[in-house]
């Protein structure tokens, strides 16, 4: 077949384009949002005493970090799920994620006596949240690649792993309002770990599925 | 960057847009517009890699596929360029691996046991043809009249006693296909 008659062949096929990739992301991503709320409301729910813990500082700031690793996972996914795609200033948001847990550390080491600091880090809840956050991040994770497939990325395994961001994003956010353990110490140790745990599941994931 | 080239962006995303409401005579102007400077990228790309030009038609048609079905990631705020360029050097380098992971007998070694290649139109691909003969009967014959013969969607409805609807529906999963195979075969 001549390259003209194959392109009069794509020519005539007029089917309509559908939704933007941005959107069409943000939309199957919110489902496997709600999927995983809804396990997360159902199967463990908010810790007991929340409404007391958000009158504390420790227990809403645990939400900032995770709440903009799922913006600026998202926001990346959809730029990488363009084939000329750069993270541009997803990659900054991501970054501001990782700059306010760190800066919370330094607070926190600054406000606790050294003697708490192994107790406050090991925390109470470590192997839950090393099995929870991965366990409600399968739905958006899900979700995420199967948006990214309907996208055309040139960097597969990238876009896989910050896929995997994004949906541990998720799943840390909805994690943290049932985990008891509140300080920075904690935070900053155990869910960088749950999370890095999905994104290399996603970058795996991505190398298989997100060619085309 | 000179004004002439930026008028060629303007008419491109301007055909490409066009292209996207449905006017398939846009599209075909763009598509035939692209393609020499296709070719002439994927030959550069291969030419670096020391690859021989043999398959740079193949890979432009994949190409040309491939910008068609994944036409929703262009974004119609940007220019259309980077983003063809993008695609056109994704595809040369999948090309290139495909190429590397069955190049097990190079082909110059045994150039002389094999019989000589008939003269051929260097725009015939021959990817194509072999994959759409792994389409079913009904895709493979709407993809050929509307494509080799240049019939229109209402004649080859007629001929073939369909829909108009149904040869659209199935010349789309005809070229969907195309390429879903195009990217799982070895060859």
């Amino acid at each position: 077949m001549k390259t003209e008659d194959l392109i009069a062949a794509i020519a005539a096929d007029t089917a309509s384009v559908g939704p933007s990739i941005g959107r069409r992301t943000v939309a199957v991503l919110a489902l496997g949002a709600v999927i995983a709320a809804l396990v997360f409301a159902g199967l463990l729910g908010p810790r007991p005493d929340w409404r007391a813990a958000v009158e504390t500082v420790r227990f809403p700031f645990k939400f900032l970090p995770t709440l903009l690793l799922a913006v600026g996972g998202i926001g990346a996914l959809v730029r990488l799920s363009r084939p000329e795609g750069r993270i541009g200033v997803w990659g900054g948001v991501l970054g501001l994620a990782a700059g306010l847990l760190g800066a919370s550390v330094v607070v926190e080491l600054t406000v606790e006596p050294p003697s708490r600091w192994a107790t406050l880090m090991i925390g109470h809840n470590a192997l839950h949240c090393l099995a929870l956050t991965p366990f409600l991040s399968i739905a958006p994770l899900a979700a995420a690649l199967l948006a990214a497939r309907h996208g055309a990325t040139t960097r597969p395994r990238l876009t896989g792993l910050v896929a995997g961001l994004a949906a541990a994003g998720v799943g840390a956010t909805l994690y943290a309002m049932n985990c008891t353990d509140d300080s920075p110490l904690f935070v900053a140790l155990w869910y960088p770990l749950a999370v890095a745990i999905v994104a290399v599941v996603g970058a795996r994931l991505g190398r298989r599925l997100l060619v085309w | 960057m000179t004004s002439g080239r930026e008028t060629t962006e303007e008419i491109w995303t301007g055909w490409m847009r066009a292209a996207i409401a449905g006017d398939g005579r846009a599209y075909r102007d763009l598509l035939e517009a692209l393609t020499p400077r296709l070719r002439v990228l994927v030959g550069r790309t291969l030419a670096k890699s020391g690859a021989p030009r043999a398959d740079l038609e193949d890979i432009v048609q994949e190409t040309l596929l491939a910008l068609h079905l994944k036409r929703h990631t262009w974004d119609p705020g940007q220019p259309l360029a980077p983003w063809v360029w993008a695609i056109a050097r994704n595809k040369t380098i999948d090309a290139l691996r495909r190429r590397g992971r069955r190049a097990e007998v190079d082909v110059a070694d045994v150039a002389d046991l094999l019989p000589a290649e008939p003269e051929r139109d260097p725009t015939e691909g021959r990817d194509v043809e072999r994959l759409l003969g792994e389409l079913g009967e009904r895709q493979r014959d709407i993809v050929r009249a509307i494509g080799v013969e240049d019939r229109s969607v209402r004649e080859t409805a007629e001929r073939l006693g369909m829909s108009e609807g149904a040869v659209r529906v199935a010349l789309h999963r005809g070229l969907k296909t195309l390429a879903e195979r195009w990217r799982r075969s070895a060859s």
